[in-house]
This record gives structure tokens, sequence and C-alpha cells, in this order.
């Protein structure tokens, strides 16, 4: 008898077109999200060559990365970025494609408006040229990044050549207490295992944790995947799943619906599958994270104190640590409570849905923004925006004193104009706190959204337990 | 795409472990949309100060170094964002090979996509590479050669074969699987039938 499969065993030969026999196969592709920052040098490949898309339906083209978040008229975005959103719409236009306008109710972070439209669905394989794809395996689905040449490959053929990956189940024993919640699962893990443990695997969350968490907090572990070094997080899709799916636009409806769904049903992991590596985590008494420097692995609890590089485990890491602790501004053996910070950033593809804007109103709401502090809310997509505008959450924001914004990627990577300066200190909900990522020179403090909205209440690092209701 | 076979040069050693590549190539210059010409913005933040002064006793400045195509780093190199300008940046600047201890996996995907060798090497190996000045990375031989001593290395034969070639991706994918991806399609039409509705 042969054993079980996994949930990526059965995604993977699914979809191979030809096993190349050297651990390499022809993967074909059947989601594509683009957007304007790492298309415009595939389209140009395409042109000088002369080719078309493969196929138009698989593609959705979306501008997110550059765009101003103070308003939705170009005239508002700097000359560089207005003029890469223009190309997207040209590009798309001219390849046929469907293509999401700026000003459009559709309009969103590509890794938030696939799962809300239903673009992304279980039994896929989806890609995008954005290392934050990964965040769609929530849903069963083998979703990864890619690079510029790939998407043009994608584009032409369909297709992509990738390595079969090693499979890593990480499983999440116990229930997160109160004021815990995906993103302080993401950073602990990383925290202890480092950005490097799951190279070279697909990882798939299972366990008592999993079961229970909501999509958008699945999305949230899956998106940070990437920082343990593994392109691919995967959650097995159940009725959770299924339930967030049904009334997605772009979903199959009726009986093509029930039909999916019996499919959807047969790709969870088998009792009997067997994995390449299994890491055990028992969340029960995991603390709210906040990270102290500059890779996502700097993670401590919010009860911890800056570490002393010269207790760092190896030359090497005393070394990233020094260099980390001299960019960060901060001083060994501090309380990570006392890290006053200049800004707050709540949005980005790991903390921009619905449900994240609620964490953080839950905490802002009847307090306000701490003197000094500028604090904004850029939500993951225009429909977050309008309903969350819809349950009363911008007001509960602009009441304590935020800026409530536009949606797209702002300042997880900063190049839209909303930047920190020199040395300004952000608490984060986004996914990477690498030097300058932010603005150059900027310091990021990554943590859960309800982390940050307790940090732009107090002015500095705050444990958000405190402020249980 | 160039085939790459082999490669002399002198040897540029950023020996640090987790270089992301937003350091290779920071997100402010990701609104700059062509993929020539980006050496400028390669490391910059590392070569230059904020006010486009350079800093001094960078490696970048070694007058030893000068023409390098060969890049020495520790571990996780390239990991982080999906950018593909990391790559086009390095080759403008005139790297080939880049050896480290650990790649970022898209980086690496990415690298061989422009026919840029990432090679993936003990710690130990790298330190003795990072002793020499100059060494030949010989792709076809599958060897690193210094003065003094010889370092066997394995490079994946897909890959190898890739550099070796300078064949184009799709290109390749046209003519030997056009009809199978159309196969393909037909039997993911029967069983998924819902992944051919209109969607838009």
């Amino acid at each position: 008898m042969t054993a079980g499969r996994t949930l990526y065993d059965k995604l993977w030969d699914s979809h191979v077109v030809r096993d190349h026999g050297d651990g390499t196969a022809l993967i074909y592709v059947d989601r594509h999200l683009l957007h304007e920052t790492s298309t415009h040098q595939s389209f140009a490949a395409l042109r000088q060559t002369g080719r078309t898309a493969w196929r138009r339906d698989t593609n959705l083209a979306v501008p997110d990365h550059a765009v101003p978040t103070v308003g939705r008229d170009l005239s508002v975005a700097t000359v560089e970025a207005a003029a890469q959103v223009e190309a997207l719409r040209v590009n798309a236009r001219d390849f046929k494609i469907e293509h999401i306008d700026l000003a459009d109710d559709g309009q969103g972070i590509v890794h938030v408006i696939g799962p809300e439209q239903g673009f992304t669905l279980p039994g896929t394989t989806l890609v995008c040229g954005d290392s934050h794809t990964s965040t769609h395996g929530a849903f069963g689905t083998l979703a990864f990044g890619i690079g510029a040449s790939d998407c043009a490959t994608v584009l032409a053929t369909q297709c992509i050549v990738q390595s079969r990956a090693r499979t890593l189940e990480v499983r999440l024993d116990g229930q997160l207490p109160a004021g815990v919640g995906a993103k302080d699962v993401a950073l602990a893990l990383i925290g202890r295992f480092g950005t490097g443990f799951a190279v070279g695997y697909a990882v798939e969350y299972r366990g008592e944790a999993i079961a229970r968490m909501t999509m958008p907090a699945r999305m949230t572990l899956c998106n940070m995947t990437i920082e343990a070094g593994a392109r691919i997080g995967l959650v097995s899709p159940d009725d959770v799943t299924f339930a967030w799916l049904e009334n997605c636009a772009r979903a199959p409806k009726g009986a093509s619906f029930a039909a999916a769904v019996q499919y959807w049903r047969t790709l969870p992991s088998d009792p009997d599958a067997v994995f390449d590596r299994t890491i055990a985590f028992d969340v029960s008494d995991l603390v709210p994270q906040v990270t102290w420097g500059t890779s996502p692995q700097d993670a401590l609890p919010i009860d911890g104190r800056v570490p002393d590089p010269e207790l760092a485990p190896s030359e090497g890491e005393r070394l990233r640590w020094a260099r980390a602790l001299d960019y960060m501004g901060l001083e060994p053996g501090m309380a990570l409570r006392d890290v006053a910070i200049d800004h707050v950033f709540i949005g980005s593809c790991t903390n921009g849905r619905l449900e994240d804007l609620r964490d953080a109103a839950g905490v802002v709401l009847g307090r306000r923004v701490a003197d000094g502090v500028r604090a904004i809310v850029v939500p993951g997509s225009t429909a977050v925006r309008r309903a969350a505008e819809a349950e009363g959450l911008d007001r509960i924001f602009r009441d304590a004193g935020f800026e409530w914004r536009e949606a797209g990627c702002s300042m997880c990577v900063a190049m839209n104009g909303d930047v920190l300066k020199p040395g300004e200190r952000c608490a984060a909900t986004t996914n990477r706190n690498f030097e300058g990522r932010q603005g150059q020179g900027g310091r990021t403090h990554l943590m859960s959204p309800a982390m940050a909205a307790a940090a732009a209440v107090t002015g500095h690092l705050t444990d958000v337990r405190e402020f249980a209701r | 795409m160039k085939p790459l076979v082999r490669v002399t040069s002198p040897i540029l050693p950023l020996m640090e472990d987790r270089i992301d590549t937003d350091i290779i190539f920071p997100a402010r210059f990701l609104l700059l949309m062509q993929r020539e010409g980006l050496r400028d913005c390669l490391f910059r933040d590392r070569r230059f100060t904020a006010t486009g002064e350079s800093i001094p006793g960078s490696v970048f400045d070694d007058t030893r170094r000068t023409g390098a195509q060969i890049l020495l780093a520790g571990e996780d190199f390239g990991t982080g964002s999906s950018r593909e300008q990391a790559v086009w940046a390095l080759a403008d600047y005139g790297i080939q090979c880049v050896i480290a201890v650990s790649f970022g996996e898209i980086f690496a995907a990415n690298a061989v996509r422009n026919g840029m060798l990432a090679l993936p090497l003990p710690r130990a190996d790298i330190e003795r590479i990072a002793a020499v000045e100059s060494a030949t990375v010989d792709i076809e031989a599958q060897e690193i050669i210094c003065s003094g001593f010889t370092i066997p290395v394995r490079i994946p034969s897909a890959t190898r074969q890739r550099l070796l070639s300078g064949l184009d991706e799709i290109d390749t994918i046209l003519s030997n699987d056009r009809e199978g991806i159309k196969a393909f399609e037909a039997d993911q039409r029967r069983l998924q039938p819902w992944l051919y509705e209109d969607v838009t």
C-alpha cells in the first residue's frame, strides 16, 4: 500500500505538464496576479519577441505597490509612480487581460483582492511577481512568488518550471490566548527557528490552533511563511474556507460551487500522509511579539528586553545583532516596552484585512493617538475600506487621530511617497523590518494590528493585553 | 541569454549573512521601469550616504576588486522580496556568479533565468576563496580554481544545462510542450470545469 499524500503532493501532482525527471517539472499555472511594479519588464520582453498571452482569463492585473493612498487621482502621485500605474493599464490593454483600475471598487493589494473576490481557489496554482504570494496558500492553493522573467514565461506559456519542494508540517497545538493572534504565531515561529528554517520546503500549517483560525488569520500566517524562507505556506481547505468563498464574486456559483467543494474536500493531507519534517509548536502560552532588529527573526515577547550581542549564539550573529542595534538606535538590556515610537502603520497584505482593522479599532475605541505620533491606517483593499466604513471603524480611527487612507501597499514597501524619514521609528503591521524597508534610515518594529494600535495610543511599544476590556 | 561556461575575475567578498534584496536593490528604485543600467542602484545604501557621497572603506571602492564578476556572501543571500532588479543590478555591475552559504529561493530562480550562477557552498570553502584575490568558476567542469587549490562543486543538472546553453525558457517550453499544455488543459477542463468559467 502506498503512503497517503500531503496537500502539497496533491497540488503538485495535479499540475505537472511534464516531469523532467531531475526533481524539476513543468507546472501548469491556473491563476496569475499582476501588479505595476514587477511586470513592466515582463511585458517589454514579450513585446520584443512578439509574443501574446497564452490565455487571457487566468490573468488579473491591479495597481497596488506604487499607488497614492491620499487620494485616487494619479495627479497626487509622484511622476514615476503615476507612470508605472499607467503603464500597467496600457500593458493589460495591449495584451488583452483584465485590469482593475485604481479608482475601481475592486482595487487593492493583490494578496487581499485575490482571496476577497474568489480569484484564489483551493486546488489551483497561483503565481504573482511578489514574494508574499504565499498568502493564498491559506486556501489550499499552490501559490508562490516569482520574478519578472517568470511572469513573462507564465503569460506566454501558462507554465513554469519548478523544483519539487520537500514538505514541512508545522503543527500548532493548543488555543491562542486572548490578545494573541496569527501575527504573533508567525513572529514567534520565525523568532524561534530563524528566517532560514523552511528554505526548500512547502510548509503546511496544521493542528488545533489552525482549525480554529479564521481565513484572514490563516492568510496572515501563510503570508509570513516567506520570512521563514519558504515560498509556499499552506492550510488544508475546510468548511471555514468554503464558507469564505461561497459568496465571492469570481468563485464558482450554484451547481459549479457544489461540484468544486466536492473536489476541494479531496485535497486535505491524508491522515497517513508523511511529511519530510515536522515542527510542533504549542501556542497556549504565547505572548504578543515584537521585533527589535532588522530581520523578522529578531522577534521577542513584548515583556522581553533588547538582547546583548555579546550573548549571541555565534560570531556571525554577534556582528549582525550589533549592526542591527546600531541601525535601530537601541541599547542592549533596554525593556522593549520603553522603546518610544514616532509612527504607526496599520495595513499591508499581512494585516490589512477587515478583521485586522477591527482588532486595531477595538484597542483604539475611546482613546487618542499619543502626542507626537503620526498614525495611519491603509486598508488592504477598497472593499475592506468600504466595509470598515460601513461598520464605523473609520470614525473610531479618525476620532482617535489616525489618518484614514485609500487602499495600497503604502508604507510596507515605501515606494508611493508614504515613507519614514531617516531615524524615525515605526510600529508596523507589515512583514519586513529590513534596513531601509520603510524608507532610507527608517526603523521598523513588526507586530500585530492590536499591538500597533496599543503603541499608537501610548507612544511606545506596549503589551496590548493591558488594554483588555 | 548568453551562455555561461566559465568566469575568471577578481573576487568581491561580502561575507555578511542575510543580505536581503532590499539591501541589494532598495525599493525606491523599483519605480524605474527598465532592466538595464541599474548598477548605480546596486547596494546603494551600503555604498553611498543619503546625500550621495561614497561611504569610506567600502569594499566596492577597493581597487583590487575592480572588475569583479564573482561575489561571495554568507547565509540567506537574496532573501525577501522577489524583485528581479536585484539580479539585473548585479549583472549590470558585472557579477556573473554569486557564491553564498545559502540563498533566498526566488533570488536563486531569478539568477538562473538571467544566466547568472547562484551557487551554494559550505562556509569554510567560501572563506578559502575569500582569502584569494581572484578565481575561476568553471560551470562546465564544475570546479572553482584558485591559485594553490581547486574546489570541486556540484551544480544541479537542470541549472547547469540552462547556463551552458543560454536557451530562452519561453522558446524551450513552446517548442517542447505546446501540445502537452493543450492536453493538460483539456483534461483539467473535464475535471475542474469551474476553472474555465468566465470569472471576470
